[in-house]
């Protein structure tokens, strides 16, 4: 019969139990998937919370964006669990002291919160087309109007105090959310690699630029396909963003490192070994130097010689391409990267993903996929690019 | 069996099929205590978030066996380490008598043998599941050390059987999302397969690499202290087996159980103190490598 687990090969001394890795490339997707919604959000909230005017063509987009991922990043935790039937479990019987246990409620919560104010932003083109369009989708778009048809200027008032509300609540929710998934490894002591009290703020940072990066690449595609000139001042305003972020994300992770090597508690050795050894390509060569490195050299030298027009706009996608390859590397280098670190001190585990398979390769880019095509369903149903002339009167 | 386990024996055993018949009550129990905790969570998630606790509700679904009260008891075990001999009957016992895969991937309990080699500052360690020693046997399912060291200079050398330690503050426990793994009054870390979701996150949470996923059940296994037996007043299986008490197994408020005489006459030691997990085996005879 066919083994229903793969043993990791191992070197040194590892316990009996380790040689099958509890944590799959499904849990380094999670967290990857998060970090896209909360970084989105903050691309959302800056423009609805803030008012910084110049991210206006990307602040609707970003919305849509963050609830389509949002949607997908239940997928990779249930394609892990054992017992996917009892996911709901945590919640319905939900045992307070597990920080996983909060985030079914957490993640609940900012579903309705992104939910509530995508509706709320989107209210006046979703009245209009109830009002224009013929057809079966006339009626999707009536139904979602709830039976609002107010577009008055006290109605729109009432509109913009919800959405600053739920903009103001989103940063706290998101950015928690995404920072609980940190504490969720940061916690762990059991393993010298996470137990860090610096790994939610890491998670976090990184989130945020990985969301900045993907709101740079979706914004110039859509550009492209729309066939409409880029705004290149919001491209600015975002090459400078992540420019910034970037610098925190580093510096966080640098701390973190250093902070591990220094403190050189047990079994340091081993991770030393692990670092100068496997961790070469994934983490030196792709995360900091093609991922982080080449990408903040460029961001840098682009504010400094101040860049413009047609070279702002190669090198900031370059660089945002560059940004979510080194946060997808991040995500593997910790979730798969704890768990090559035996918990003995004295040896380490390899991990070799599967191809096809439930928790395989395939069904990872798969998830990676998934959000984009949501969310190009999402942007045919409700343009975040279109004007609706707003103090029309109520029709109904 | 050495005398000062012996005691443990003197209690009745009940029949298996009495085992079965409670088995069926005491989960039927379980699902509609759950099922009602569910409702009742349900109609007020945020007086659930406040008020909820995994230990409590453990002590309120405590499995009911006849003649047995949990909280006469309190379960701690000892681990004379110059005792062992390293021939791993304790390993095969466990695996045959709670069923765990035949692989060298699945332990309730292993063995591990320090080595250390003249001029060495550092052990060489090994377990029944390296590949040399798989390798020596013939089989993933025959346990035993190699010889590896016939022709080195060896210094000193000495076997530690590992295990589930059974914590006090366990950290498994504090991070299970449905509270699906629980301690019990009697001081035992148990885990209510119909409850896990198998996220694993308890394998991750173990420092002592106790637990593992068994695919069978597509949830968390781990060692019990034969739950089943020592609530029978049997032993477990591992101290059953062992030919030259290296275990030891017992009652820490029976002031004459073996366990309590162990705690008397040694002084312990627990592995990693500084996880703040507080560990309930009790090691005699190890070295400053062992964690």
């Amino acid at each position: 019969m066919e083994a229903l687990f793969d043993a990791a090969p191992f070197v040194g001394y590892v316990y009996p139990n380790e040689t099958v890795i509890p944590w799959t490339v499904m849990i380094v997707i999670y967290p990857y998937l998060t970090g896209l919604v909360a970084g989105a959000f903050t691309m959302s909230s800056l423009y609805q919370v803030f008012g910084m005017q110049r991210f206006k063509p990307v602040a609707h987009l970003s919305l849509l964006t963050s609830l389509c991922c949002m949607l997908v990043v239940p997928l990779p935790l249930l394609l892990h669990l054992g017992h996917p039937e009892r996911a709901a479990n945590p919640m319905i019987t939900p045992h307070t002291t597990s920080a996983f246990a909060v985030f079914g409620f957490a993640a609940g919560f900012y579903v309705i919160l992104l939910i509530l104010e995508n509706w709320f932003v989107f209210r006046p083109y979703i009245i209009q087309q109830a009002q224009q369009r013929k057809g079966p989708s006339r009626w999707l778009f009536k139904i979602l109007t709830l039976g609002s048809y107010d577009l008055s200027e006290e109605a729109m008032a009432y509109d913009k105090k919800w959405i600053l509300a739920l903009a103001i609540t989103g940063i706290p929710g998101a950015h928690g959310l995404h920072g609980y998934v940190g504490f969720v490894f940061g916690s762990l002591k059991s393993r010298e690699w996470w137990s860090s009290d610096l790994m939610p703020p890491i998670f976090l940072f990184s989130a945020i630029i990985s969301g900045i990066a993907l709101l740079v690449v979706i914004y110039v595609v859509s550009c492209r396909l729309r066939k409409v000139a880029v705004d290149m001042d919001c491209l600015k305003g975002m090459s400078y963003a992540l420019w910034g972020f970037m610098m925190f994300a580093l510096l966080l992770e640098a701390v973190e490192f250093g902070s591990l090597v220094y403190r050189g508690r047990e079994g340091i050795e081993t991770i030393m070994q692990y670092v100068s050894g496997p961790l070469v390509v994934p983490f030196w060569t792709m995360q900091i130097c093609i991922g982080s490195l080449i990408p903040l050299s460029l961001l840098t030298y682009m504010a400094w010689a101040g860049t413009r027009g047609t070279a702002l706009y190669n090198g900031l996608v370059v660089s945002a391409l560059l940004v979510l390859f080194s946060v997808l590397m991040m995500r593997w280098n910790v979730v798969i990267g704890g768990q090559e670190i035996a918990k003995t001190g004295k040896g380490l585990v390899t991990y070799h993903a599967e191809i096809f398979g439930r928790e395989s390769m395939t069904t990872a880019a798969c998830l990676l996929v998934l959000p984009f095509l949501l969310l190009w369903g999402a942007v045919k149903l409700f343009p975040p690019w279109m004007e609706v002339e707003v103090h029309a009167p109520g029709a109904h | 069996m050495d005398e000062r386990n012996a005691k443990m024996t003197e209690h009745q055993a009940k029949s298996p099929d009495d085992d079965k018949k409670l088995s069926r009550e005491q989960l039927q129990r379980r699902s509609v205590l759950r099922f009602f905790g569910a409702a009742a969570l349900g109609c007020g998630a945020a007086a659930a978030v406040a008020s909820s606790d995994g230990g409590k509700a453990a002590t309120a679904d405590k499995p009911q066996i006849p003649g047995y009260d949990w909280k006469a008891h309190q379960w701690s075990y000892g681990i004379d380490a110059s005792r062992c001999i390293g021939c791993l009957r304790c390993v095969e016992a466990c695996k045959n008598e709670n069923r765990i895969q035949k692989d060298a991937h699945h332990f309730r309990t292993w063995v591990e043998r320090y080595v250390y080699l003249e001029g060495e500052d550092t052990a060489h360690v090994d377990s029944q599941a390296d590949p040399v020693n798989i390798a020596a046997s013939g089989s993933e399912e025959v346990y035993r050390f190699a010889n590896r060291y016939k022709d080195a200079k060896v210094e000193k050398a000495f076997f530690v059987p590992k295990m589930c330690n059974h914590c006090t503050h366990p950290a498994c426990v504090q991070v299970c999302p449905v509270g699906a793994t629980y301690k019990t009054e009697d001081g035992v870390v148990l885990i209510d397969h119909t409850m896990c979701i198998g996220c694993q996150y308890c394998v991750q949470a173990c420092p002592y690499g106790a637990r593992f996923f068994d695919d069978r059940m597509q949830a968390t296994n781990k060692c019990t202290w034969c739950y089943h037996r020592i609530t029978k007043g049997l032993l477990p299986a591992c101290v059953e087996v062992c030919p030259v008490s290296a275990r030891v197994f017992g009652d820490r408020k029976d002031p004459q159980s073996a366990i309590s005489k162990f705690m008397h006459d040694n002084r312990t030691y627990v592995l990693r103190p500084e996880s703040g997990n507080a560990p309930n085996c009790y090691y005699v005879g190890t070295d400053k490598e062992v964690s």
